[in-house]
């Protein structure tokens, strides 16, 4: 008995400790619940973590653009039923650009703006001639925005005025690497000679054939855009709060504002739905475990019976008798999580010796927080303690007379 | 032997009954005086409501009806905890099965009643309850785990334990019935020693006529009424 640990935990663990294989039993049992959800709960926010950061590699979390044009009917539509056409939309500026970034740099939760001006084109190279998606823009704001400094595979990201830097599928489509010349015409007839300066991999088939990033001023004249930006590019600093932010920024500016959530409505929806669903195991895990716990703890009160009645008798309070077993609920949870945590941490490491891909770069990136073992400690314990009420309650209550008759 | 002038234990008009129906009771108005150091056997056939007794005399239960004093306090307006609390200061209780705690040494059960009184275990709590297991004669087996002791052994034990908090008042319930001849007589020698040294006053349950004549007074319990209340002649 070590000096000044109180009573209750000697108890406690003197208990655990006597029922030794039952206590081993319901502590695996705990690892093994806890293990499935560490290793799930990494395993997922791993999968989603890779998925997100891909889809948004090639994507802003947030454009900004020009609101649409309505065709206005001049006459009075109180007395005739007009039929509308919608209107084409043509290439336009965000009117005062400059000034909707101020006001957006003074919203809270966006990290970077970039001004953009995008707009249809023509690569043509020799005989080959492919549609493009000309997108001017000032490098030290879009790389703070989407990392195209990270994806260059070949030569240096300059947009200078002649430079351009083009996608990895379109230089193999021309022919064409870094250096030579490509030629760029735009709708409106407009042309101009680029030098490929850098080749890009996005890790999108669809942007790395279309996109040709060139200078603001290069597109703006290019599309006849002069001083003009056809959108604004925003990185938000909360990627989920992303279209709630959207919302308020159309709100705020009366422009579109369209967040990756909305433009990739369903691959939102599949992450949220694989969200709730592994939230609902890790809950019924956690009700498992839980109810092995109770189930062990009342097991115990019955078998110990005798030995509550005799505490009684000898003084001891019904307060000190729950707590025993309140703590033993704590201590066989957070035994549990301890070798869950391990385990999890045992089927992680397997799982990256394991799936690989075939060139033996890991499947995806597995980061496991510590902050995850923290929790499943904590909550482990927390739901031990839980487990423990009724049966720590029942011990409580136990009359000593008819306890100690047996 | 008995001090006259220091009540220990009175029970005034105590019934107790139990059903809720059908009530049945079980003891008709028991009036009972135990005094400072007496030694005094509680002797009655089976059913004859003597553990019913003992249970409220050593407040792990409470009268239908009538008051329970100890040392001159009436315990009828005490709460559940308050009743602990004094059950654990003031009275030990010996069983007939012993119950050691299991999971606990020789000495960790003499010393539990202090351990559950002031919550963590203290260096004189450890010699207290070696010197009272020593008083016992089990000095050598202090650090064995209880169910490694025999019978008689682990009823020394019990012995010690009952003794931790210096108690005023000792209740033995059957304390040697379990065991055999010779065990029982050391057992019963010690009581009676614990008893002349230090003036702690016994109520021993009781079948055996042979244990109840060493004691000197006989309390005879019989259909939940005392019909014999004398002092042990033999023995004066």
């Amino acid at each position: 008995m070590t000096r000044f640990v109180p009573f209750e935990w000697i108890a406690a663990v003197r208990f655990l400790r006597d029922g030794r294989m039952q206590s081993v039993l319901i502590i695996v049992g705990v690892g093994i619940g806890v293990a499935v959800i560490v290793f799930m709960s990494a395993l997922l926010s791993g999968l989603q973590a890779n998925l997100i950061r891909r889809t948004l590699s090639a994507q802003a979390h947030i454009v900004v653009l020009p609101p649409e044009d309505v065709a206005r009917p001049l006459f009075d539509p109180a007395r005739a039923v007009p039929t509308v056409q919608k209107q084409a939309q043509r290439l336009r500026s965000i009117d005062q650009w400059q000034k909707v970034r101020e006001r957006l740099a003074r919203l809270p939760g966006i990290t970077a703006i970039s001004p953009v001006a995008a707009g249809p084109a023509f690569a043509v190279r020799g005989d080959a001639n492919k549609s493009i998606t000309l997108i001017g823009i000032v490098p030290e704001h879009y790389v703070r925005v989407i990392a195209l400094d990270d994806k260059l595979v070949a030569g240096r990201l300059r947009v200078g005025a002649g430079e351009a830097v083009i996608g990895t599928e379109l230089a193999r489509d021309l022919g064409a690497t870094v250096g030579d010349k490509l030629r760029v015409v735009a709708g409106s007839g407009a042309t101009d000679t680029l030098t490929i300066t850098g080749l890009f991999d996005l890790g999108n088939k669809g942007v790395n054939e279309r996109n040709v990033y060139v200078g603001l001023k290069s597109a703006q004249s290019l599309l006849d855009l002069v001083g003009g930006v056809s959108s604004l590019d925003l990185a938000v600093s909360d990627i989920y709060a992303a279209e709630t932010l959207a919302e308020a920024i159309a709100g705020e500016t009366g422009l579109k504002a369209e967040s990756w959530i909305r433009t990739n409505a369903q691959f939102f929806t599949a992450l949220s739905s694989q969200r709730i669903s592994s939230n609902v195991i890790r809950f019924f895990v956690g009700l498992s475990v839980a109810f092995g716990i109770a189930s062990v703890l009342v097991v115990s009160v019955v078998q110990r019976a005798k030995e509550i009645g005799i505490l009684r008798a000898m003084g001891a309070s019904r307060g000190q008798i729950m707590r025993v077993f309140l703590l033993q609920g704590g201590i066989v949870g957070l035994l549990g999580s301890l070798l869950g945590s391990s385990l999890g941490w045992l089927f992680l490491a397997l799982w990256r010796s394991l799936a690989k891909n075939p060139d033996g770069t890991p499947l995806f990136m597995i980061t496991v927080e510590p902050g995850l073992f923290a929790l499943a400690a904590g909550g482990a314990s927390a739901v031990g303690i839980l487990a423990a009420l009724v049966p720590a309650r029942r011990a409580a209550r136990l009359d000593p007379v008819v306890a100690i008759r047996g | 032997m008995a001090d006259a002038s220091a009540e220990v234990l009175r029970l005034a008009d105590v019934h107790k009954s139990y059903g809720d129906g059908v009530r049945t009771e079980v003891l008709h108005g028991i009036d009972l005086v135990l005094r400072k150091g007496e030694f005094a056997a509680l002797i009655g056939p089976s059913g004859s409501g003597k553990s019913t007794l003992l249970n409220l005399i050593g407040l792990l239960d409470r009268p239908s009806g009538g008051k329970v004093f100890i040392e001159g306090r009436d315990t009828g307006g005490l709460d559940d905890a308050a009743l602990t609390r004094l059950r654990g200061m003031r009275i030990g209780f010996v069983f007939q099965y012993h119950y050691l705690i299991p999971a606990f040494t020789a000495l960790e059960n003499v010393m539990m009643p202090m351990l559950v009184a002031r919550g963590r275990p203290d260096a004189a709590m450890r010699a207290r309850a070696a010197s009272l297991l020593d008083r016992v004669g089990l000095a050598p087996q202090q650090d064995n785990k209880a169910n490694a002791l025999s019978g008689g052994q682990q009823q020394r034990v019990a012995i010690a334990r009952a003794l931790a908090m210096a108690p005023t008042l000792v209740l033995a319930d059957e304390p040697t019935g379990n065991l055999d001849t010779h065990a029982a007589d050391s057992v019963f020698a010690l009581l009676r020693e614990v008893n002349v040294a230090s003036h702690t006053t016994f109520l021993i349950v009781t079948h055996d006529p042979r244990l109840a004549a060493r004691c000197d007074r006989i309390i005879e319990l019989v259909d939940g009424t005392i019909v014999a209340d004398r002092p042990n002649e033999a023995r004066r």
